[in-house]
């Protein structure tokens, strides 16, 4: 979340979800949250249904949430800057803006709305194919509604330029004064269980716990006083920059519970990249298949068995209980941990309460929360004491970094465009039934009966053009590769436009992606790639 | 302000009900329709008091609570109430509970068994009907349906999924999935919400129904969900140290941040737990392969291999994922490791993908 931290100084979404029902108007942009984040999903269809909430959902497919909405601004997949630079013009042009909320709380301004000025509804409308009226109607409505509140998923942070789309969201929440107020926001809903509380404890390569930064010397004393040794404050790899270094300069991974050979893009280049190692220590509870290619394999628990904490999208420090105690040979992950560590000479804890410990003692927007707290309910950090209530909404007065930055942005194409042989716009995401690599959802009878296999959505007019009819296997190739899966017709994409569900080993979708790198965040194109399709002979198929 | 309940004083914020404020005190006032998630129907009038000062029976789910009220809950004229309302729906449905998945979790029974209630005093004879088993997750017994409506708010209004609803008229009135196709070729998406708040066996769960477990056999744990970033609050059930099925955990619902709702990844995805696929013991590569070997066997290779590739190529030669899957404690204890023993901070997790 790199663009948000550097421009809000903070990275976490900003507001709370049940905060909808304060809001008066939502953007709902790259997020098909009726099947990434149902609940919530819920709570958005009852905000609009209920409390007369307006929705406005910027989305290149017809997801389900269209149908909730006031204005549907169909884009063109890799347009999110144009988008919403272009809603921004016209907020601009039209004295829109919250001008004392930008006068007192931001700044760079000039240069922002310079930037802005090459956003004209015309060119915007060339660039995403979202009409001209339609952009002025979406941006009247946001605002002038009153307090709105932003949300975006995937489809905007896995774009080579998704740091520039997520400023872009910023600069929006910013010019309409909707930062730092209740129903407000800038809100990042993520993807997995516990990535905000992987982010908050340092699994990043730039910060320890809480983003305290490893090249700030106060911060580096602290954790090297605390844990005893002397630390390192050169900026670590992110994991999109080891790969690639696998057998040069990185001789070793170590893999807690995660799965890239699905997870990450252009998957041959993972495959090769990974066998270059020296030492590969996967930990998890299934032979994954990145598990498959490890030298040790150890064996942990699943959520069902283990004490400890998770926090949530908003932020939320929620305790979970063991449910069932674990069989087999198997160890408690902090267990695994802390026999390896004493390997090395120091001792751990061996209890997750402990360890907890731990973490509010170096992490001073956790310092507060204690197991007792939020046994029941779960409290959203930052909480720096015992008796603060925690936070449901950040920046409320004052930004982390005082002023927030209101940053230019610059308009740059995918990285990736279509031409005759590769004619059409390849997205790849999630669906309803499974999650991330399937190595869960896979397992689990109902939802492994409710969608078996991978398909490819692919607009009836576009089959038509290539004899295919619903449920016949095709090809789907791109520049680095090719699968083969069933077509799926539906007019949920758009002329032009296929989508393929990233969750299924055997025709992963991410053998066909693009590792074109977001130059900031690291984070691989996954949303837009050229690729053709074809219907696979039936001779051909009977032959296997 | 307080109330007199049944001759307690009984302590109640404004704004609460009668019934809300008698369930708080824990005093029994049966609900057939009224559910917290889904409000007041004003449908089966089986939660009905004598106030005094107010003519006739009242039906508490609706009834406003106000310092000094004086209500009773026992009295004949509303047992008389109640045994008619219980007798007339045992009498419609075909509540057989010795075989009902929903046994000794059913609000109905309970009120039956309150009321010393055996067996209905009058059957209207009918053939059953089929149950609808065309859902991956849901079974639906329409023998069993009390017409609460319960499950049409939950879907319509609650998770706004928008499936069901109430068709036809009179004595046929049903409950029914968009133009009343089967379950499993509706539209409905398997949030299992309209399970969760069923007071009888109308709406089960197929998978403990067909693995013959049922609710009461169960213990609950509150975990969160392994799935999305919403972090929805679960009740997950185990029986025999195994994982049964998974309800939304309703302590306080209205605090938690899924509101007493999941989605059909909560509600049905937590079974590979029990996969035969996890993995119960180390491996380590031995001439290629990877083999079952000791905990230490394998934790050895692990540090040698770590210490050896650190001496020789550095620190910074060493690379950490850590995952947006295990708890908070396990994240901090394996950057720990990897800043504090290894000495890099080349850490990572796959949240960027
Ligand atoms: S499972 Fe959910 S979507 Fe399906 S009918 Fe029940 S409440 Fe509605
Ligand atoms: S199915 Fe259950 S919740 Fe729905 S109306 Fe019938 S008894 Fe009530
Ligand atoms: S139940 Fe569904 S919405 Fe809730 S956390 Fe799990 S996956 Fe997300
Ligand atoms: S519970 Fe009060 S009328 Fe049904």
């Amino acid at each position: 979340m790199a663009g948000l931290a550097t421009t809000l100084g903070s990275g976490a979404m900003t507001n709370s979800m049940e905060e909808v029902f304060k809001s008066k108007v939502l953007l709902v942009i790259g997020s098909n949250t009726t099947w990434n984040h149902p609940v919530f999903g819920s709570l958005l269809k009852r905000a609009v249904k209920q409390n007369g909430v307006k929705l406005i959902v910027c989305d290149p497919r017809r997801i389900d949430l269209v149908d909730f909405a006031d204005i549907w601004l169909r884009h063109r997949n890799g347009s999110d800057v144009a988008l919403l630079s272009g809603l921004q013009h016209i907020i601009l042009r039209d004295n829109l803006e919250a001008a004392d909320y930008i006068r007192e709380r931001t700044e760079g301004f000039q240069d922002y709305k310079k930037s802005i000025d090459f956003f004209t509804p015309e060119r915007v409308q060339k660039l995403s194919g979202v009409p001209v009226e339609d952009l002025e109607a979406a941006a009247r409505l946001y605002a002038t509604a009153g307090v709105g509140a932003l949300y975006y998923c995937m489809g905007i942070t896995q774009h080579s330029h998704g740091v520039d789309n997520v400023k872009s969201c910023v600069n929006l929440q910013l010019i309409t004064g909707n930062i730092g107020v209740e129903g407000g926001g800038v809100n990042p809903l993520r993807g997995q269980n516990n990535v905000q509380g992987a982010c908050d404890m340092g699994g990043l390569p730039n910060v320890f716990t809480g983003y305290q930064p490893v090249t700030n010397p106060a911060a580096v004393e602290k954790f090297s006083k605390y844990w005893n040794v002397p630390l390192s404050d050169r900026v670590g790899l992110t994991l999109t920059q080891m790969i690639p270094e696998c057998g040069k300069k990185i001789h070793a991974i170590y893999i807690l519970g995660e799965n890239p050979m699905v997870s990450d893009p252009n998957l041959h280049h993972v495959e090769e990249s990974l066998r270059k190692l020296d030492l590969l220590v996967v930990q998890d509870i299934f032979l994954t298949e990145t598990a498959k290619m490890a030298h040790v394999v150890l064996p942990g628990v699943s959520f069902a068995e283990k004490l400890g904490t998770f926090t949530n999208t908003e932020r939320r420090v929620q305790l979970s209980n063991p449910a069932i105690r674990p069989t087999g040979n198997v160890r408690q992950d902090y267990e695994i941990i802390a026999d390896l560590a004493l390997r090395f000479g120091q001792e751990f804890p061996r209890a997750p309460e402990s360890l907890f410990q731990e973490i509010r003692d170096l992490t001073p927007s956790y310092a507060g929360l204690t197991y007792e707290r939020i046994r029941e309910v779960g409290i959203p950090w930052p909480c720096p004491t015992e008796d603060h209530p925690g936070t449901r909404f950040l920046h409320a007065g004052k930004f982390a970094r005082g002023l927030a930055l209101l940053t230019p942005v610059t308009y740059s194409p995918p990285a990736e465009e279509t031409d005759e042989e590769y004619d059409l716009v390849l997205s790849t995401g999630r669906i309803l039934e499974h999650f991330h690599t399937g190595s869960m959802t896979r397992r689990s009878q109902i939802l492994d009966a409710a969608v078996k296999n991978g398909h490819v959505e692919l607009h009836p007019e576009d089959a038509k053009k290539r004899g295919i009819s619903d449920g016949d296997m095709v090809t789907v190739a791109t520049r680095r590769g090719r699968i083969e899966t069933s077509a799926m017709l539906t007019d949920r994409v758009d002329r032009g436009s296929i989508f393929i569900p990233f969750h299924f080993a055997e025709a992963a979708a991410n053998m066909l992606t693009n590792d074109a790198l977001d130059p900031i965040a690291k984070i691989p194109e996954f949303k837009v790639c050229a690729a053709r399709l074809e219907r696979i002979a039936v001779a051909a198929l009977e032959q296997k | 302000m307080h109330l007199t309940i049944d001759g307690r004083v009984v302590e109640a914020v404004p704004g609460q009900t009668v019934l809300e404020a008698a369930r708080a005190a824990g005093i029994y006032i049966p609900a057939l329709c009224y559910h917290p998630k889904t409000g007041k129907a004003g449908r089966c009038r089986a939660c009905v008091v004598e106030v005094e000062g107010l003519r006739g029976l009242k039906e508490s789910c609706a009834l406003l609570v106000k310092d000094g009220m004086v209500v009773r809950t026992d009295t004949p004229k509303v047992l008389q109430t109640r045994r008619m309302i219980v007798e007339l729906l045992l009498s419609e449905g075909h509540h057989n509970c010795i075989s009902c998945q929903s046994n000794a979790d059913c609000e109905l029974q309970e009120m039956a068994y309150h009321l010393g209630i055996e067996r209905p005093s009058y059957l209207v004879e009918s053939l059953p009907t089929p149950k609808d088993m065309s859902s991956g997750g849901i079974v639906r017994d329409s023998d069993k349906c009390i017409q609460c409506g319960r499950c049409v708010v939950a879907c319509q209004h609650g998770v706004v999924n928008q499936v069901l609803s109430f068709a036809y008229r009179g004595s046929h009135a049903q409950v029914v999935c968009d133009d009343d196709q089967p379950m499993g070729e509706s539209t409905c998406v398997q949030c299992g919400e309209c399970v969760q708040v069923c007071p009888v066996g109308a709406l089960v769960l197929k998978q403990p129904l067909e693995n013959k477990i049922r609710p009461h056999e169960t213990t609950a744990t509150k975990v969160t969900c392994p799935y999305c970033g919403v972090g929805c609050q679960i009740d997950l059930h185990t029986k025999d140290n195994r994982y049964a099925f998974a309800m939304a955990h309703e302590g306080q619902w209205d605090r938690q941040p899924n509101k007493g709702m999941l989605c059909v990844k909560g509600r049905f995805g937590l079974d590979y737990i029990d996969s035969p696929d996890r993995l119960r013991s180390p491996l380590v590569r031995k001439k290629g392969k990877l083999e079952k070997a000791s905990w230490d066997e394998a934790l050895d290779v692990v540090a040698k291999g770590l210490k050896a590739i650190q001496e020789k190529h550095g620190p910074d030669a060493v690379g950490f994922f850590t995952s947006a899957k295990v708890s908070n404690e396990e994240n901090y204890a394996l950057q720990r490791f990897g800043r504090a023993l290894i000495g890099t901070n080349n850490i990572d997790h796959c949240a960027r993908l």
